[in-house]
This record gives C-alpha cells, structure tokens and sequence, in this order.
C-alpha cells in the first residue's frame, strides 16, 4: 500500500473524527513501506519486507482517557476504533497529569524529510547495492557482514480541538562489518540519509576495508588515562546519553546528571567546556527532521548547551505547566557544532594519543555521575607525533560524557553519523579528548 | 540485550523519551479479547494456502507461521496509574527456499489472496537474492509431526486478571516502598501470550500457547543533604508463568543474613517494603576499596553473567560470523569445539541448553522451525562440548538433527537462530548460601542483576549488582556501593571454586535479549545456584563531576 499523500490522510482522519461522541478527541496516523537485507560470510542472509499502516484514537472524557488502535480503513472499522477508545476510556482510572489536546498550532516550514529517490527503493536497488559492497569485499579477500534497509512513511495527527499536522519522511540505513581472512582485523562504517542517492555502499564498505587492513597484529598497551581521538561514530554513543539525561523532571525530582542538591537543577550552569554547543534544528539541510512532535507540539530549533552552559531541558506538557518551564517536546536529532580540522588533521596533532574508531557495548554504570562503560571495537589505533604507529588492542572504557567533555582539547569537523546503539541519526565532530579512562584490555577483535 | 524497548516503554531509566523511538509492539486491543483462541483448524487453512502457493512458483522448502502476539503491560509511579496496555498483532510469515536462497515475507492481510501473495514475494525475494549466495542452504533433516499441540502449564491465565487487580496491587506495592522511605518508585507488570502456529511443506502442523509474565520496579532514594541518590531494582525474575507466579508461599522464600530471596515464585509486596530500607543503607554504604576479592554471586546476579559469558559465545550464529555486523562473534571458535579440551571452566562448570525446562522464559514444545525441543551439555566439567544449532547450521557440527534453537519474535519477522535457557548445574555436594559465604576470607556477595557491558567476542566483562554486602572472615560485615567486577571470561569461569547444591537453584532471566538486523527481542531464562569465584577484580566506580 503506497504511503497517504497529505489529503487522503486529511480526509481520512476527518472521516474517524466525525465518529467521535467523546469530549476530546485526538488520532494519529502512521504508516511506513520498509525493506531490508542483510549478509555475512560474504553471502546474503536474510532479507524482508513489510508494510504497515495504524490508525490510533484517544477518546477522553475529563481525566480519563483511553486508546484504540486498527489497520482497517473501512468506515465500519473506523467507527469501531472511536467506539472502542471511547469504551476504554470510561474503564480508565483518573489520570491527574492528564491534559487536554493542543488546539491548532504554528508550525514553521516543511523540513525536506522525503526524497523519492528512497521511497522508489525496492528488492533489485538494495541487491544492487550490497553486490557493489561484496565485489569490494572480495577484490580485497576480505569477509563482510552488513545490513541495509529503508522505509518511507508518513505520520500524521488531527484532534477535536482543530489540530492538524502531517509528515512524510523516507530513511535508509547502511551499515557493515569487514573482517580480514585469518580473523585479525576488523573495521566498520555506517551511513544514515534521507536520500538513498547519497548512500554510496561501495565506498563505506572501502572505509571498513581500510580499517580491516590497518587493524591486523594490534598491540597490547597498557590500560590508563590517555588522549584519545574519538571518530564521530564512537562521539554519538557517549554523547547521546547526555542527551537521553536532559529530561527536566528527572532532573527536578533529584535523580540525573542535571540534578543538584536541594532540588534544583543544573539549568544555567556551565556544566562542560565553553566550545561546546549542542542543538537541535528541524530545518538542518544535512539532518531534517519533522517539524512537529508525537503529542502535537511545535519542533523548533532549540540550544541545549551553548557555550558549555545548560540552556534548555525537555519536559513534558504536564511537567512543563506544573514548574512554570518551557514546555519543549524531545528533538528528532541533535547537532553538536564542529571546529574546521579534519580527523586527520587532528591526529597531525596529537604528540602521544589513542585513535578510537568504534565504541560499543554502551551501558550506564552510575546514573549520578553518567558514568558509562563500554569497549573500543573495529579498528583502534595507537598515535606517535602526529601519525598513527601500529594497531592496539581493544580497551575497556568507565568514563562520562560529561567529564569527557570537560576534557576537551579540539573538536574537528561536523559530519553526520548514526549511533550503532540507538540507530538515531546526529551531526557530531570528531573529538580530541585527554585523560580518557580505559580500564582493561579486551582480547577481542 | 537490549533494555533501551524495556526503558522506552516504562517511562523510566536515563534514557526516557529524549527521542520518539516507543516500539510499536501491536494494536491495542479491549481485554477480553485476548481470552479468545483462534481455531487451530483455521490456521491450518491459512497456512495450507501459503504452503501451496509457494510451492507453485517454485520454493523448494516453505514453513508458514501464523502468529498471534499478546501482550498486557500495567505501568505505575507512586500513586498513579501511568499507562495500560493491552497489544494485540496477528499475521502470518512465510519463510521459504527457492534456488537454494532463504526469502521471507510477511503481512497481515489473513485474506486467502492476500497470504498467497505473500508467499509469491518471498519467493520472488529468495530468487532475486539467489545472485549474492555463495552456497545453496542446507537444510537437516526434520520430520513432520503431522497435527500436533503444546501448552505451557500455567496454573492462571493473566490475561483472565482483572485489570484494577493488577493495578491495585501495583498501587500498594509503590504505597509500601513510599511509606518505608523511598522517594520514588516505577513498578510494572508486563504480561506475553504468543499463540504460535507453525506449518511446513514436510508435513508439521504445530499449535502452541506460551505465556510469560515479568513484575519488577525501580525504587530511588535521595539524600537530602547531599542530592545523592540510590536505586534499587526488584529481585523478581521474568517467567515463563502464569499469575501464579505473584502467589509465593513460604518455600518459595529463601532467608538470608541480607533478606529475602525467591525461588519460583515471587512476593512483590514484601521485596518492595526491604528495597525501601535496603536503597537507604546503599546510601550511608562504603565505597568498596578496589582490588581482587572472591566474589560470592547469587542466582539473581549470576544469571546476567551466564546469559553474555556463556549464552551468546554458544550460538553457532555468532561462531559462524552471522552476527559480525551487530551482536558480535564468538571467542569459542570451532577449533576449540573440535578439539575437545578447550577448558571454558573450571572442573565445577557444567553448564546446559534447555529448551524443555518447566517454567522458564524459553520452554517451548518445538522450535519456530518445527523441532521438538530438547536438553543437552555445552560446557561438560568445565570443557566446552556444543552449541546452540538450527537446521541449516546443524550440518557444521556434524548433527543430524537441528537442537531446536530457532525463533522470531513476531509474525512479521524471520525467525533464527536464539538462545536456549543456559543454566549453570548446582554442586553434586550439599553446600548452603551460609556455608558458602562461611568459607569465604575477604569477599563481596552480590544479589540482583545491574550494569553489564561485555565485548563482541564475549572475552572481556564488566559487571555490577543491586546489592553488595563485604565479607570478612567468613561473615557479613556490612553494605558496599560503587562495586563493578571486571575480567575475561575463561579466566572467570575457571575461578569458579563451589557451587551451592540443588536446593538453592533458582532461575533469572532476560525478556528482551537482542539481536539481528532488524532487531528482534528473545526471552530466555539461565538457572544456578550461588557460586563463587576466587580473586575477582573489583573497581570503584564512583566519580565526580
């Protein structure tokens, strides 16, 4: 079933709001074409395909609300979904957080989140594009593992109270795994877009190669404080915590990293190093992102951190008008701004240092301090006046994101990445960062 | 495995709700309705259509699986209800081989001219894949069990609970941590059937009814003074259970010097009222001094550690290098198999895959490719012996049958290969919890699962607990906080020294382990019993920002 244009989604969301006898009303609508492939051994493994379509319906009559879901679009079907939430509804307890539907909001222009060249994407296109990364697998006597799939779809909301917003969206995702023969490199490369035309599979499988290649017969280094040069890769899995942690009730109730004693928060605050500035932008010509959120809200861009100072926290509706703060919907990605130095340029630099292509294995250890640990993966390298020497093996990590950036010697240029751990997609620079903790060796390749 | 679905649908955790990432898990649905059974004689139709359809456009193989997924979840804080939901996903995948290609497609259109085109794609799909093979899939042989049934002996169905119970019981669970001086509290009931149906074109028409049921909470305390806080975690396990599984009796209590424990069953009420005064000792406890200790692990904690050490480096998935581009491969290579003295463990490691075990998250009848499950050794006195194999694997270890590995989380999606329950065997000798920590000269007992990090070959860990208690000379001598233990896997397993006995093996486990591109969700139980480990190194993870 090809994806609803903005009209037939219109016309359908006003068909099931007219069934509505509740007091509030308000319905989502998503619906997404997505295909995938996957290969390894150098040799496809599975692959699929799906389509889906879902209608949901809250009813709300006061503080009781109750929710309705169907992927049947016949009238009879539609009326049953609002009979059914409006049920539901009138079984539910109370909800003192509950708040009534958004009325019609301003929302600024379309964010250019479609491109046909991915909606159009099919069995033979995906194919196409893993022979092309296999062919340069194998020139190379190399062994991959990827993965490629990709989707178009459309999200759109209307309520009772005249709301109406609707997006249509396509994603494509690369990522892949090259091995040496004897097992003793391994190197990685992922690549996220809008617009399939920009993914090219041959060229990041050539990305994995070189770093299979170079990563053969690492040695053992002793675990430490070190500076390391994290590619924008491994930024994205340690940065995105911080990120996950800007929530301001957690923060209000006295249990994140943005707590402080006394129950206030570290709003304000330079709580990292003063080049460091994170935002989100519905409207980045390299990360588009709709420009609307789930519950209705308007996605604007918003300055997180400016200057190493907390500038914004996320909250929900509810907790927004309970502390009197801005009530700021959770972003669809987010951007940290880069300086002008290429990552190679940034090891030119480096005296003594650790090149970090890859962290994985992501996971929080203390939430007070976000301390997280993990492990250096596909590809780790030792640096020497200003060149990388030889290959080292794996380390383990306990560091935190926020005293990582307060460790801050330079940042390189921005690119967009995607975190191997969320699959969400951010613009992170590479970073230059001194006293990293490692904590033990890992013998795995 | 993989908590971030876990963290996003709870509403708890560091990572709540920054991006709009909720899996969809299904379509809500009324109650009452998931108390409805399709007839096995319908999806017979169903799947008989899909079976003939592939064959006509030349599969060589085709299994069908007609799938219904329930799910319930009731999510409270404090005295709120926050959210109940009852999901409901019903479809059929069709899996088949055409020119010596796997394909797979799937939909939920139960239309007889909807399911046949289904099967034509996966078709289509497996020959426009047949390009990027490089050797035709090789199947082992599998007989078919003509109409056959399997149910999991559950006393009490959840989805018959009613709802305001569950609530209700949820609601005093969070009064009873408040009033013992919690600040905050999460709790969660989340219930799973799966009515499974599976038919292949070698003559299995399979139908099983599996349900699973997980009650936890997340407590957290807040010194003032300071704006330190602490957590702790329930000490439930997911369980391949009915509602049963919230009625403990008395033998399902095990005492110790630190509290309460279960075994097979679980008192919710009562481990919420010890979390409240336990997270208020975590506060005031000592931060560990790093260094090498024996570790004393409880079955609650332990079962993590076998599930990354021991679970994952088995799969032959992993061995093979089919996970390299995500979960990760495998330190347990083929030559270690082959040569029979790879020594994983110390002469006390025996370690098992069970699919049969009663009550665990893993129990089923046959596999999602139409195996009967069964049991067998992967570590034998600490020698690594197998793995865990499907049929187009099984070929590679020389079996002539499939061990019955295979899963998918949905109808939606291609089953393969997954974790059988892996379980640490108790000791043959009587030793109790006490009489274990009696022996223990400078150590740390840990109970309930916390922090866990391991690399994609599965040699090098980290590991943390909900409760930490030093040991000196043989006793208990107080609370530890800031502890995580690190090291490689084989070096850990052969400091296993002592094993309690029968009677304190108890099973953990994980609902949402994770794996594949695109990632699916397993749930898998590991029993032991408390076990220790000589010279650990413990690190200090506190630090100050």
């Amino acid at each position: 079933m090809p994806i609803l244009t903005q009209e037939q989604a219109k016309a359908l969301l006003t068909k099931t709001l007219s069934y509505s006898k509740a007091e509030q009303c308000e319905i989502n609508l998503s619906g997404a074409d997505s295909g995938n492939i996957r290969y390894a051994r150098n040799s496809v493994s599975t692959s699929g395909g799906t389509s889906t379509n879902s209608l949901v319906v809250t009813s709300a009559f006061g503080k009781k609300s109750g929710t309705a879901t169907i992927n049947e679009f016949d009238d009879a079907s539609l009326e049953k979904v609002v009979r059914r939430s409006e049920e539901l509804a009138k079984l539910a307890p109370e909800n003192p957080e509950f708040m009534p539907f958004l009325g019609p909001q301003k929302y600024g222009p379309e964010s250019p989140t479609f491109s046909e060249s991915t909606a159009k994407m099919g069995a033979k296109e995906r194919a196409d594009a893993v022979q092309a990364s296999l062919e340069q697998a194998k020139a190379n006597k190399l062994t991959a593992a990827g993965f490629l799939s990709n989707s178009a779809g459309i999200s759109a909301l209307m309520n009772s109270k005249g709301l109406f917003a609707y997006n249509k969206y396509t994603n494509v995702a690369f990522n892949i795994t090259v091995k040496t023969e004897d097992g003793k490199g391994s190197g990685y490369a992922t690549k996220g877009y809008n617009d399939f035309t920009k993914l090219n599979a041959e060229a990041a499988t050539a990305i994995a190669a070189k770093k299979a290649l170079s990563s053969v017969a690492a040695r053992a280094v002793e675990p430490g404080k070190y500076t390391v040069i994290l590619e924008p890769t491994a930024v994205a899995v340690m940065l995105e915590n911080l990120f996950f942690d800007m929530d301001a009730r957690r923060a209000d109730e006295g249990r994140s990293s943005m707590s402080k004693p006394g129950g206030k928060t570290k709003m304000g605050e330079q709580l990292l190093d003063e080049r460091v500035n994170i935002y989100s932008d519905p409207w980045h010509p390299e990360l588009p992102t709709a420009v609307w959120s789930g519950d209705g809200r308007p996605q604007e861009k918003v300055n997180w951190i400016e200057k190493g100072i907390v500038k914004n926290l996320y909250a929900s509706r509810y907790w927004a008008q309970k502390t009197g703060i801005k009530s700021i919907p959770t972003p669809g990605g987010a951007i940290m701004q880069g300086g002008t130095k290429s990552l190679e340029e940034l090891i030119k630099g480096t005296e003594k240092g650790i090149l970090v292509t890859r962290l994985w294995y992501i996971r929080p250890v203390d939430p007070q301090t976000l301390l997280l640990t993990g492990l250096t993966r596909d590809g780790t390298f030792y640096i020497e006046n200003g060149e990388i020497k030889f290959p080292v093996k794996n380390f383990r990590f306990n560091e935190s994101p926020i005293i990582m950036l307060n460790n801050l010697e330079e940042l390189g240029k921005s690119e967009r990445t995607v975190s191997a751990e969320s699959n969400i997609n951010y613009i992170l620079p590479p970073l230059k960062i001194r006293d990293f903790t490692f904590t033990s060796l890992s013998d795995a390749i | 495995m993989k908590r971030r679905n876990f963290i996003y649908l709870a509403g708890v955790g560091a990572a709540a709700a920054m991006f709009p990432a909720i899996p969809v898990i299904g379509n809500e649905i009324p109650v009452e309705r998931a108390l409805e059974y399709i007839d096995p004689a319908v999806k017979k139709i169903l799947s008989d259509v899909a079976l003939n359809a592939a064959r006509s456009k030349g599969a060589t193989y085709t299994d069908v699986r007609v799938g219904r997924y329930l799910n319930q979840f009731v999510v409270t804080r404090e005295d709120k209800v926050e959210n109940i939901t009852n999901t409901e996903s019903y479809g059929i995948g069709i899996r088949v081989i055409a020119n010596g290609c796997w394909g797979f497609a799937a939909t939920d259109k139960m239309d007889k001219d909807s399911i046949a085109k289904a099967a034509e794609l996966a078709v289509a799909i497996a020959k426009e894949n047949g390009r990027l093979q490089s050797e035709p899939v090789k199947l082992a042989p599998q007989k078919g069990y003509g109409e056959v049934t399997w149910k999991a002996p559950i006393e009490k169905n959840s989805f018959e609970v009613p709802i305001k119970e569950k609530a209700d019981m949820l609601l005093a669970v969070n009064d009873a941590a408040i009033k013992g001086g919690a600040d905050y509290i999460n709790s969660i009931l989340f219930m799973v059937n799966e009515q499974k149906y599976f038919a292949s074109s070698e003559g299995s028409y399979i139908d099983q009814d599996i349900h699973r049921i997980w009650p936890t909470f997340f407590i957290t305390k807040i010194d003032k003074a300071t704006g330190k806080f602490e957590t702790r975690n329930a000490l439930s396990a997911p369980m391949g259970k009915g509602y049963e599984y919230l009625n403990a009796r008395a033998e399902d209590k095990i005492q110790t010097a630190s509290g309460t424990l279960y075994k097979g069953r679980y008192d919710m009420l009562e481990d919420a009222k010890q979390a409240a005064v336990q997270v208020g000792e975590k506060i005031k406890a000592k931060s560990v001094e790093p260094g090498k200790y024996d570790l004393v692990l409880d079955p609650s904690h332990l079962w993590l550690t076998i599930h990354e050490s021991c679970g994952h480096p088995t799969e032959l998935d992993r061995v093979l290098g089919y996970e390299a581009n995500f979960a990760g491969t495998s330190f347990l290579t083929l030559d270690k198999w082959e040569s029979k003295k790879f020594n994983y463990g110390s002469k006390e490691v025996n370690i098992t895959a069970d699919k049969t075990e009663t009550g665990s998250l893993g129990a089923v009848g046959y596999d999602d490719e139409g195996v009967k499950c069964g049991k067998w050794d992967v570590i034998k006195d600490g020698i690594l012996v197998n793995y865990q194999a499907i049929r187009d694997q099984a070929h590679i270890l020389g079996l002539e049958h499939s061990q019955g590995c295979c899963y998918a989380d949905n109808w939606s999606n291609v089953q393969f290969q997954r974790m059988a329950n892996i379980s640490l065997q108790p000791g043959k000798q009587p030793l109790t919890i006490a009489e274990q920590i009696k022996n223990v000269e400078k150590g740390i007992y840990i109970i309930g699962d916390g922090s866990f990090s391991i690399d994609q070959q599965r040699y090098n860990f980290q590991f943390g607990g909900q409760l930490y208690y030093e040991i000196k000379a043989g006793k208990i001598v107080g609370m530890l906080k800031d502890v995580a233990y690190q090291a490689n896997t084989q070096e850990f397993w052969n400091s296993c020294v002592a094993i309690c006995d029968q009677s304190d093996y108890r099973l953990g486990g994980s609902f949402f382990d994770g794996k594949g591109q695109p990632m699916q969700v397993s749930a898998v139980s590991h029993g032991s019993a408390t076990a220790r480990f000589n010279k650990v190194n413990v690190i200090n993870t506190a630090r100050k920002i």
